[in-house]
């Protein structure tokens, strides 16, 4: 479904327009390859509360505008805040002076995969209602309602809530005469209450599982996500688990929840099949990766049901946009197939270098800057995991397969090694599986593995009932560091056999 | 057309604001920086920027309310649209927990000077270094990867109280990581600087030409608690998360690593038997920060109020005892302890350390010398328990020599639990940590020797 909301005029009274004839045509004075002029406004709000207070609320308002150059085959970048043609044309010679810097050090000409040209199109994400036009005050008491309704339920020492919500647009274009204005709206709400275990003085809290989401203020009230029934059930969930007994260490199945698994297909697939990363561009900082170019169309990432797919375009993705920071109209394509690795994400320059076995020479649309002061990197689409065709089993059907497990629900603790191999997950909440039934929560619960160990021990994906489309806000790479936000969308899965931690006696 | 001064947007928001009382920041930075990989420059830039941050306070009947507002803003027209949105927030929200009064003060001496700036020349020195070790590694079959960045940031605050405060924080670091072509092993070295002037580029690939010879041998360690050495880089990585879970409001709360059991904080308890010194302090030497509060938005860590608040050395461990949190007046009110706020620079010494990470590797029988640990996220509150990996070189020590390069772990280990375990320190120095040092590099750090660091499985990561 398509938003029903124009481009907002606030934005497209701004002067980018000049601005970006100014710049392009004294990049052209250069004899630039390539020249493009990005401006960014992105608004955001971010509320806090504690124990039903209000505990903080700012507003801030990123606006600015970036020249991108290919002079001598060099990259030259120069992003600015001040308004106007006279000041685009200062910053397009900064640009032009820092490839002219860079030009000594470039041993490898940039060259940029051909693109259609898309003359002046528009795209805006489909929400309901604009977060930012929201009344303060009514937004404050709805949180703070829910974080007093949460600090007064019996067993709950504290409760914290917050909301982050972005309004983001972006107005693009180029020498070849591309030019797209766009507009996405994203928010995260978390709720968290804490509590002690009067027995032991342990403490421990419970968090919200419902994903960050691509949609407006509507998510609040109700749309698309049961907050009701969220609110109600935390207190009891924290009361469990604080009077869990401590996991046993070991091998088990796992029953995943959405909840939990997409952030192992974040950090274990998502990460692992960026291009820039396999290419090693992100050597110094974020990591490479072992899903190198070399095993193409041959690596066994998985088991046989394992499908993933990359997704600029699903509906209310985080990652989602019309066209990416290069021009190029978003897509969605097929990352592992029958568990064997069949594609990357990249942008233009990778495209041109090596991706005609990839994509027909033509970027997949993953360049995106988090700033107007940032230079696009390649960066994540919404990468899924498909849940089985014709049905597929329920969660509790999957529960039932297994005789001695754990059910996994919530992300908490997350890390990976810098090519993508060795991690380790806790989560919210995990129950013991015996004999096909959940017996209560454990605690003190990590999971830890290697990639491809364990998606090859992935016995069976869900159908799509299960199926939820999580995500995060926050997901860092490259140097200066980016933040980008991102979906995941996947089934509750079942793996066979998976090393299980006890973090209590791994802290000892 | 002239743009306006910091200290213009600064007075034209103070007088154009409707609230009782308004604080302004005004963060005026440039940044400039290379990026490289496979030899060869991938990217670079050079971004200026103007953020301003109105802060309106609104007095009513049940107390004093907030409202703060940031944005890009390089025009009068823009501040004023800030503050009819920050005086607006403020009217509509519902009284501050943390209200306190607002500090007062005059003008400073710099206040009237304009802000500090870089540009890509602070390269000029070091890029064509860097473009002969390309040169180089290229003919000696090895493969560059790194970054440098250098920003200048000239912070303005001023408050309807009168307090007129500038603070100048240049801040830059660098970092390269060099493989064999056959991409067999990894080596890092990195550093922060201030001006870039006491950076060489023929010294950094020089060691990363060293540790890689270190590497020629390859050692196969399963996981296990391993005798090792953690080079100040590693031990910032660590040191920075403990600081900065050091809330005193979450932890009066019972949600951290400092909860006392049964309520309160652990201050005043005993972490290390050791003379172990963890503190901050805006003059210290290379690590200079801002020896005023700048905050944005009130949090866990930070209260708007406290603007302008001066900050001094604060010991959060003294002789191993932990004797601070980070405090605001409101949380310092709640657990009843002084205020001590959060300072941008940490130091970690021991009494008694000396040498350096050599000379621990020298001392050593049998154990593990690290480069640095990554991805760091906690896994259990409690006791602070981290989970990440080694990176870019793990080194076999035998009989105070290295004498090869081991497989890559995860490790499981506390920050808080380390300060009490290790058993011998070097001095301590300018450090950067890996993971963190993007965001914080302003720390000094000892290496530090834990005879039983707990590496939980082996990384097939090279």
């Amino acid at each position: 479904m398509t938003s029903p909301h124009p481009i907002d005029r606030t934005f497209t009274a701004l002067p980018y327009r000049r601005m970006a004839e100014a710049a392009l045509a004294r990049a052209q004075d250069f004899h630039v390859s390539h020249a493009d002029f990005r401006f960014e406004r992105i608004r955001s709000q971010d509320i806090s509360v504690r124990d039903g207070r209000l505990q903080g609320a700012s507003d801030t308002e990123d606006i600015g505008f970036a020249v991108r150059v290919i002079h001598d085959g060099a990259w030259g970048f120069a992003s600015g805040v001040a308004m106007g043609p006279e000041s685009a044309v200062r910053i397009t010679e900064t640009a032009v002076r820092t490839a002219q810097v860079a030009a000594a050090m470039t041993t490898t000409p940039v060259v940029l995969a051909p693109e259609p040209v898309h003359h002046d199109v528009t795209w805006v994400s489909s929400y309901e209602i604009d977060p930012l036009t929201v009344p303060l005050e009514e937004k404050v008491e709805l949180l703070a309602s829910w974080s007093r309704r949460l600090f007064d339920a019996p067993g709950v020492a504290h409760s914290s809530g917050s909301l982050k919500q972005v309004v983001e647009n972006k107005f693009y274009t180029d020498l070849t005469g591309t030019t797209t204005t766009q507009q996405r709206v994203r928010l995260h709400p978390q709720l968290e209450v804490f509590g002690t275990d009067p027995e032991t003085g342990a403490f421990d809290s419970m968090r919200s599982i419902a994903p960050p989401a691509g949609r407006g203020w509507e998510y609040l009230l109700g749309t698309g996500y049961d907050w009701e029934a969220e609110l109600e059930a935390l207190p009891r969930l924290l009361a469990e688990k604080l009077a869990a007994p401590s996991v046993e260490p070991g091998r088990y199945d796992l029953v995943i929840h959405p909840s939990n698994l997409w952030l192992t297909i974040h950090e274990s697939i998502g990460h692992a099949t960026e291009l820039d990363r396999a290419l090693g561009y992100e050597a110094n900082y974020a990591g490479t990766s072992f899903a190198t170019l070399d095993k193409l169309g041959s690596l066994q990432y998985g088991s046989p049901v394992m499908h993933v797919t990359g997704d600029r375009t699903v509906e209310h993705g985080l990652a989602t946009v019309g066209y990416d920071d290069e021009g190029v109209q978003t897509q969605s394509w097929d990352i592992v197939r029958d568990g064997v690795l069949v594609g990357y994400q990249l942008d233009r320059s990778m495209a041109h270098e090596h991706g005609a076995a990839l994509n027909g020479g033509r970027s997949n649309g993953c360049a995106y800057a988090d700033s107007p002061g940032h230079i696009p990197i390649q960066r994540m689409a919404n990468v899924s995991l498909q849940p089985a065709p014709d049905g597929g089993p329920s969660t509790e059907e999957l529960l039932s397969r297994v005789e001695r497990g754990i059910y996994v629900v919530g992300d908490r603790s997350w890390s990976i090694d810098m090519q993508r191999y060795n991690f380790q997950f806790t989560g919210q909440r995990f129950y013991r599986i015996e004999n096909g039934v959940l017996t209560g929560q454990l605690r003190d619960v990590a999971y830890q593995a290697t990639t491809t160990e364990f998606w090859n021990s992935m016995e069976a994906v869900g159908g799509p009932d299960t199926w939820v489309l999580g995500g995060a806000f926050n997901c860092g790479k490259a140097q200066p560091g980016q933040v980008a936000s991102v979906s995941h969308g996947c089934p509750t899965a079942l793996f066979r056999d998976v090393n299980v931690l006890n973090t209590r006696t791994e802290g000892a | 057309m002239t743009a306006p001064t910091p200290q213009e947007l600064v007075e034209h928001a103070l007088k154009a604001s409707r609230s009782q009382a308004c604080t302004v920041l005004v963060r005026s930075s440039t940044r400039a920086n290379l990026r490289w990989a496979n030899n060869t420059l991938t990217t670079n830039g050079v971004m200026q920027d103007v953020t301003v941050t109105v802060v309106a306070f609104h007095h009513g009947a049940e107390g004093t309310s907030t409202g703060s507002v940031s944005a890009t803003a390089a025009s009068l027209d823009q501040v004023g649209r800030l503050v009819e949105a920050a005086d607006a927030a403020a009217a509509a929200s519902e009284p501050a927990e943390d209200a306190a009064e607002l500090v007062t003060g005059d003008a400073t001496a710099d206040w009237a000077e304009r802000p500090e700036e870089t540009s890509i020349d602070v390269y000029a020195d070091f890029a064509p270094a860097l473009g002969e070790s390309f040169g180089r590694a290229t003919a000696q079959s090895r493969i560059l990867y790194g970054f440098v960045d250098h920003e200048m940031t000239t912070t303005y605050l001023g408050s309807s109280t009168g307090l007129r405060l500038r603070h100048v924080q240049p801040s830059g670091h660098y970092g390269c990581t060099a493989k064999p072509t056959d991409l067999s092993t990894s080596a890092w070295v990195g550093g922060s600087t201030r001006d870039f002037r006491d950076v060489d580029a023929h010294a950094m690939e020089a060691e990363l030409v060293r540790r890689l010879g270190w590497a020629q041998r390859r050692i196969d360690l399963p996981a296990g608690r391993y005798d090792t050495i953690l080079p100040p880089t590693a031990v910032s990585d660590l040191m920075i998360y403990a600081y900065w879970t050091a809330g005193a409001r979450e932890a009066h709360d019972g949600q951290t690593v400092f909860s006392a059991r049964g309520g309160g904080t652990r201050i005043g308890e005993r972490l290390s038997r050791r003379p172990v010194q963890m503190f901050s302090d805006p003059a210290y030497p290379g690590l200079g920060a801002a020896p005023f509060v700048t905050a944005t938005q009130s949090s866990n860590l930070e209260s708007v109020f406290d603007n302008g608040l001066p900050l001094a050395r604060t010991d959060w461990v003294r002789d191993g005892e932990l004797t601070a949190l980070l405090q605001t007046r409101h949380s310092a009110g709640l657990t009843g302890q002084p205020v001590t706020p959060y300072v941008d620079n940490l130091v970690v010494s021991v009494d008694g350390g000396t040498g350096s990470t050599d000379d621990l590797v020298a001392g050593m029988q049998d154990g593990l010398l690290l480069t640095c640990l990554w991805y760091i996220r906690e896994v259990d509150p409690q006791t602070l328990l981290l989970t990440g990996l080694t990176r870019d070189g793990v080194y076999r020590v035998q009989d105070g020599e290295v004498t090869g390069a081991v497989n890559n772990f995860r490790f499981n280990e506390s920050p808080v639990a380390l300060l009490d375990r290790f058993s011998e320190a070097s001095a301590t120095g300018p450090s950067f940590s890996r993971e963190w040092g993007d965001y914080f590099p302003r720390t000094a750090t000892p290496a530090l020797r834990a005879p039983d660091f707990n590496m939980s499985t082996v990384s097939q990561a090279q």
